[in-house]
């Protein structure tokens, strides 16, 4: 489903990927973890056709990229540590104004928003603004949002920075029920437990390449920050 | 589709010759259009941000003006079509670089990329929006400078010309401040971009207002209003080609 093989960018004289392969298959979870700096955001801001390669091929759904990304943008969805909301609309209003812009139809809109809204627990906030939710509401209604057109391919960019316990487990049900069934989905987190709780595979991306991607099948949850520090050479781990 | 967990070594699904993703439409043109610009009114109109510091800045500009030229009806002729575009573009800047600021700061002008639209109907919406507001603002101030110069600003053809100005202006207003939204220093670098490109509008924009304003006859601005009309074509035209560009990373 996500086909990626000698990705580089580079930014000025700096690279951050450098001869990237990853491959995902339809439905397939992966984990990518990887320090601060090492291209997971830049990873995902490509495969979201929001920034192009340098170099490489990278190909969603058999579409190359950037240059088929008009076929591909309404299979994509994308959570990111931003809420890529409006905090002056309310939560049904963001809904509607992403309805309109996906192109859903309008007959079926309003009764998809509802649902949506009750499946993350927003349904009695709907009309309140963005701006007086907290960062765990924002996080929900973003998730909403990202799946609002039922895309094929979901890109998770940390969605749990800046959330506190029992709002991160709010989200891991959230993911689990709503999200990612039946999805093909990249997450990046620096959270290697719950990397490894919920994905079917973990990728380490380090020094612009992919230094570790394994089945969480084949490790145990306690082993994955002893095979994280070797992949990127880390002095400590969570 | 169905949860399918694999190993790396799991062959990939996709493949250079298959197409395992079907090819969808984008949103028709005018939708995407619509949709923006609904956002951008709905938003402004409940925060009211934008348009309460343009029309202060507005009221304050006219009152200032008014008040230093209160007993000199002379001055008062020969400077209002400057103090009139003078604020309208300073206004016009205070607004423009809050509306894509905000989209940035928030993220959300990734998830307006993301969508499966044109990027010009994107630019577009935008347009909409901010023209609607500058407009707004610039009604106020033909209106207090109505009242408070005691001049009649509010007839048809100096409507058509602020209208035309204004065009030209949020256009490339809008533009630029896509461009300049990404920099540190954005409040001061959109002036600074600005206003080189602004020049034919603005110099097309203060000769016909004042040939209007004295009476002359058609012959002495119709070509600074055809002038007006064609850059703003040029604007538009140039601005639907580069917005795609613009906000590529």
């Amino acid at each position: 489903m996500i086909e990626v093989r000698g990705l580089v960018k580079t930014f000025g004289l700096t690279p951050v990927l450098r001869g990237l392969d990853l491959n995902v298959a339809r439905g397939e979870f992966v984990a990518l973890l990887g320090p601060n700096g090492s291209g997971k955001t830049t990873l995902l801001r490509i495969l979201g056709a929001l920034s192009r390669p340098t170099q490489g091929i990278v190909r969603i759904g058999g579409w190359d990229l950037p240059a088929e990304a008009d076929y591909v943008r309404r299979q994509l969805g994308v959570v990111s540590h931003l809420p890529l909301l409006y905090d002056m609309l309310t939560a049904e209003e963001n809904l509607l104004f992403f309805a309109r812009l996906y192109d859903l139809p309008p007959e079926t809109r309003r009764e998809q928003i509802d649902m949506l809204l009750n499946r993350v627990g927003l349904r009695r906030r709907a009309r309140d603004v963005v701006r007086t939710f907290s960062r765990g509401m924002q996080q929900r209604l973003a998730i909403a949002r990202a799946i609002l057109h039922d895309p094929a391919v979901l890109l998770l960019d940390e969605p749990y920075t800046g959330l506190d316990q029992d709002a991160a487990a709010l989200l891991d049900d959230l993911l689990r029920e709503v999200a990612i069934a039946g999805r093909t989905v990249i997450m990046t987190t620096h959270d290697l437990r719950r990397g490894h709780a919920l994905a079917d595979r973990v990728a380490v991306l380090s020094r612009g390449k992919i230094a570790l991607d394994v089945p969480t099948a084949e490790i145990a949850a306690d082993d994955l920050p002893r095979l994280y520090a070797d992949a990127t050479g880390a002095a400590t781990t969570r | 589709m169905t949860v399918n967990p694999t190993g790396p070594t799991k062959k990939p699904a996709a493949s250079a010759d298959s197409q395992t993703v079907q090819r969808r439409p984008l949103t028709p043109y005018m939708r995407a259009v619509g949709a923006v610009a609904w956002k951008d009114l709905r938003a402004e109109l409940r925060s009211r941000e934008m348009i309460t510091s343009m029309v202060l800045f507005t009221v304050m500009t006219v009152m200032v003006f008014s008040l230093a030229l209160e007993l000199d009806a002379e001055a008062r002729k020969s400077t209002v079509v400057g103090v009139l575009w003078v604020t309208v573009v300073f206004a016009g800047t205070l607004g423009l670089s809050r509306s894509l600021a905000a989209e940035k700061d928030r993220g959300s002008l990734d998830a307006l990329l993301l969508a499966p639209v044109e990027r010009s109907a994107l630019f577009f919406g935008k347009v909409i929006g901010n023209l609607i507001f500058v407009l707004l603002v610039a009604l106020v101030l033909m209106v207090l400078l109505t009242v408070l110069f005691n001049i009649t600003l509010i007839e048809p053809l100096l409507v058509l010309i602020v209208i035309l100005g204004t065009v030209g202006f949020t256009t490339v207003g809008t533009l630029l401040s896509s461009m300049s939204v990404h920099a540190r220093a954005r409040e001061t670098l959109l002036p600074i971009l600005l206003m080189p490109v602004m020049m034919p509008v603005l110099i097309s924009a203060v000769r016909a207002s004042s040939a209007i304003l004295d009476d002359l006859p058609s012959s002495e601005w119709i070509a600074e209003l055809r002038m007006l009309a064609v850059v703003d074509v040029v604007f538009l035209l140039g601005a639907y080609l580069l917005f795609g560009f613009v906000v590529e990373e």
